[in-house]
């Protein structure tokens, strides 16, 4: 199983400049290894004005159950909501906060 | 977030129909419907192409809102009958496979009215133990339980029999399940100090409990996940060894005259009538939709088909999330008027900020036309996805759309509302492969406006292309298309395709084939087209029927012994597995899938054959054709399609270009490979392409396919003047001109 590196921060500026894909074999390796992280501690985007405006939320374990939204966390740019995503899954497999 | 929402009666309808709108909203008292026919419904606002156009419409105005009750959950009613209600001693019984035993108090055969606590009621209890209640109909009860949890996923025949001398309760369950496991058999006897009052006027459910809705809707609650066969109804109590000889015997009441009914579940498979064998009649039928052809207690292996062994079929599987119809009330109608042309139209329908399509197709009269060119709307496929959860609900799903899950308010809806059921891509709340799915119920992604840009929506971009080009059009729908078969088509000059035509039926795939054999032509503008054989009941109207057998893109496992369909009897899964590739039909089939980026499509040889001359008018010989569009930057993606003469690529066939830049994330389906290995992707797989065909037929006829789902979304590039929309107007030009087609000589 790969694990990745918390000092590889170059891969992080490499998502930042091309959140969108495709990605260097190294970082599609960490981000299919963000993407599989157990679903009850995923972090989701949630648009709330299509087109216009997204926020993040975890995921409840049960269909029909209320999403846990983040309401602080709100993005006018859908590719910013995705960086935020990949730094707190980064953060939660790495245990390292990204700077 | 979503405050309102609704559905229509019909998909498609024609002039002089009547297509009732049922509305619900969450919070706003009043809301506002319009009538928009529906030309292009991507709204992405850095395309500029989303255009809708308001039609006056009678009922165009304010209507007051309100909350409309939706149940999920899947069961057998039985009319109420003296025969039921006056029971002395009697005995109740039922082969039980439970698949969610631990999720609390499930109703199983129940005859009970809540209100007065009369009758009986045969459940699972809080401790997933077989019980069994009984009341004295003023409030008092008792309940005997055998106090062991029934095994998951694992028959047992569950009895109970109430000895009136006796007045006793004994209830029991015994376990058939593997001989490496522990038995979960167990029995119980209590005492019944009152005389049972039998007197309940609520109807017998199986599957659940019987309740009473609000305004007085009858319904059911306490839904059962799993499978019930053979439950019978005796009027004398009958001892442990009884009731097991009588459970096992497929004709009870011919050695037990006490037998009041005795159920068979293999009797009309296919409909939605529950058949008592016994001498009584008592029939009843199933509600929403649960999964009948299903493998019985006794099943052996030695047959596959449930038409060979109906008896060894005698269950049914239920689920507490089965949806048929929201049965929701009527808010207002809609005639079709005469003059209303064919056409993608909606109701639109705003409650303060918000606001839904109820989205419709309208076809000319039957036996007639208004165009030579017929848009065949994918409804099938549309149903197939409808309200699907999978993206956001499967660990995988992340790492093979390669996107982080994003959530639309239509979809947050969905995982908030479990009542609105789900597609034939999600699994039931027990783990089972979601088999039916309707659209006689709130569909989320069924208009403009939808995310992600996938059936209809993304079909509009086709849509738009012809209005802009002023190519006309008819619009016609799979359901038109099962029911009228090649006389539907054959008004029709040519058919063009949506983006993604992937589940048809038998008389779907036969009306197609034979139009083309007699002269018709089809240009096919999608990918992943002609996949899967599914199925349409006229007993229930509205629903499609899927087994996802063997193998292909599957997103979930059939169960064994259940490859053949319910409605039909014919077997299910990939038409290429039956014999009838989709390359037989229209040159190419499915090879490859994959989200992230498209490629592009480079001419071939047979590109400059003269036959196909008119596709390429005005495309340079070294043209790159496709390498923009709004799926991933290409017109060759998402799903895509190639030529395969094993797979019945008719041998004149003429590929004429074929598609290139596909990533390492595009990977060759599983319907490809024998087994899995390090050259998946299109960074290295040369089998990872989409083939641009064209071929004749010797009636006249043509086929044009492009063998990609991202097709359509290049059309709208560059406001509509690029190069793939020029060869497919060139395509479509031809094709409506009524000159026959030749077959290329030899």
């Amino acid at each position: 199983m790969y694990e990745i590196d918390p000092s590889r921060t170059d891969l992080i500026e490499e998502f930042d400049q091309n959140p969108g894909g495709p990605h260097s074999p190294e970082l599609a390796l960490v981000v299919n290894r963000l993407r599989l992280m157990p679903m009850e501690e995923r972090i989701i985007i949630v648009c709330t004005k299509r087109h216009v405006e997204w926020t993040l939320a975890k995921m409840p374990k049960v269909r029909g159950a209320k999403l846990e939204y983040y309401d602080d966390l709100v993005f006018d740019d859908y590719y910013a909501a995705t960086k935020k995503v990949f730094r707190i899954r980064w953060q939660a497999v790495t245990g390292v906060a990204p700077a | 977030m979503k405050k309102i929402i609704g559905y229509g009666s019909a998909w498609t309808v024609m002039p002089g129909d009547t297509l009732n709108v049922m509305v619900s909203t969450y919070g706003p008292d009043r809301f506002r419907a319009n009538l928009v026919r529906v030309i292009c419904g991507n709204d992405d606002p850095d395309l500029d192409i989303y255009r809708e156009e308001e039609i006056a419409a009678p009922f165009a105005g304010e209507y007051p809102g309100r909350d409309q009750l939706t149940v999920a959950g899947s069961y057998v009613t039985i009319p109420s009958s003296p025969l039921m209600t006056g029971l002395g001693s009697f005995t109740v019984q039922a082969w039980v496979f439970p698949t969610t035993p631990e999720k609390g108090a499930q109703g199983l055969i129940a005859n009970w009215d809540d209100a007065t606590a009369s009758g009986f009621a045969l459940t699972i209890d809080d401790s997933g133990a077989a019980a069994m209640r009984l009341g004295d109909g003023s409030g008092g009860t008792v309940e005997v339980t055998t106090g062991k949890s029934l095994a998951k996923r694992r028959w047992h025949l569950v009895s109970a029999a109430y000895d009136a001398a006796a007045a006793a309760l004994t209830v029991s369950q015994d376990f058939i399940g593997p001989q490496f496991e522990a038995s979960t058999s167990a029995s119980a006897t209590g005492a019944v100090g009152f005389t049972p009052a039998m007197g309940s006027a609520q109807p017998l459910i199986m599957a659940a409990m019987p309740a009473t809705h609000p305004a007085g809707r009858p319904g059911a609650s306490h839904f059962f996940n799993g499978k019930l066969d053979r439950p019978r109804l005796v009027g004398s109590a009958l001892n442990l060894a009884d009731s097991a000889a009588l459970g096992w015997d497929a004709l009870p009441h011919e050695r037990d005259t006490s037998v009041v009914a005795a159920w068979d579940f293999s009797r009309d498979i296919g409909g939605a009538t529950v058949i008592d064998a016994g001498p009584n009649g008592l029939h009843g039928r199933v509600v929403n939709l649960p999964s009948r052809a299903v493998k019985g207690f006794n099943w052996s292996g030695t047959e596959q088909n449930w038409r060979h062994a109906p008896q060894e079929y005698g269950a049914i599987h239920f689920h507490d999330d089965d949806l048929y119809d929201a049965e929701w009330d009527t808010d207002f109608s809609y005639e079709i008027p005469a003059d209303l042309r064919s056409g993608v139209y909606a109701v639109r329908l705003r409650a303060d900020d918000d606001e839904w399509y109820v989205t419709f197709f309208v076809r000319p009269p039957r036996g007639t036309a208004t165009a030579k060119l017929a848009f065949l709307a994918s409804t099938a496929t549309y149903m197939a996805y409808s309200n699907i959860q999978w993206t956001w609900q499967e660990h995988f799903g992340e790492v093979a759309e390669c996107y982080w899950t994003t959530m639309e308010p239509g979809e947050v809806f969905l995982q908030e509302h479990a009542e609105y059921g789900l597609s034939t891509y999600d699994t039931h709340s027990d783990g089972s492969g979601v088999r039916y799915a309707s659209r006689l119920r709130p569909v989320s992604q069924m208009g403009p406006k939808t995310a992600p840009v996938w059936n209809i929506n993304a079909d509009t971009h086709i849509l738009g292309w012809l209005e802009e080009r002023g190519i006309e059009y008819d619009v016609i729908t799979d359901e038109d298309l099962h029911n009228e078969g090649v006389a539907l088509l054959e008004q029709y000059s040519a058919v063009v395709t949506g983006a993604h035509p992937e589940y048809y039926t038998t008389p779907m795939w036969d009306g197609l084939r034979t139009y083309l054999a007699r002269g018709g032509r089809m240009a096919y503008l999608g990918g992943n087209g002609f996949i899967w054989r599914c199925a349409m009941s006229d007993a229930m109207p509205g629903v499609i029927e899927l087994r996802r057998a063997e193998d292909g893109i599957r997103y979930r496992d059939e169960e064994p012994g259940e490859y053949y369909m319910e409605f039909n009897g014919e077997y299910g899964g990939l038409w290429r597995r039956l014999g009838m590739a989709p390359q037989a039909l229209c040159g190419v089939g499915t090879v490859a899938v994959g989200f992230d980026v498209s490629g592009y499509y480079i001419r071939k040889e047979a590109s400059f054959d003269a036959r196909a001359g008119f596709i390429f008018e005005g495309i340079g010989d070294d043209e790159v054709i496709g390498n923009f569009g709004f799926f991933a930057g290409g017109a060759s993606g998402t799903e895509i399609d190639a030529a395969d003469p094993m797979l019945g690529t008719p041998p004149h066939t003429l590929i004429l270009a074929t598609s290139e830049g596909h990533s390492a994330n595009t990977m060759i389906v599983p319907d490809e490979i024998g087994l899995n290995h390090s050259a998946m992707g299109g960074d290295q797989n040369p089998d990872v392409r989409a083939d641009m065909t064209f071929f004749e037929t010797p009636g006249g006829g043509a086929v044009f396919s492009v063998g990609s789902i991202a097709w359509p979304g290049s059309l709208p590039h560059n406001g509509y003047d690029n190069n793939v929309s020029r060869v497919s107007e060139n395509v479509l030009r031809r094709f409506v001109d009524d000159a026959p087609f030749a077959m290329p000589d030899g």
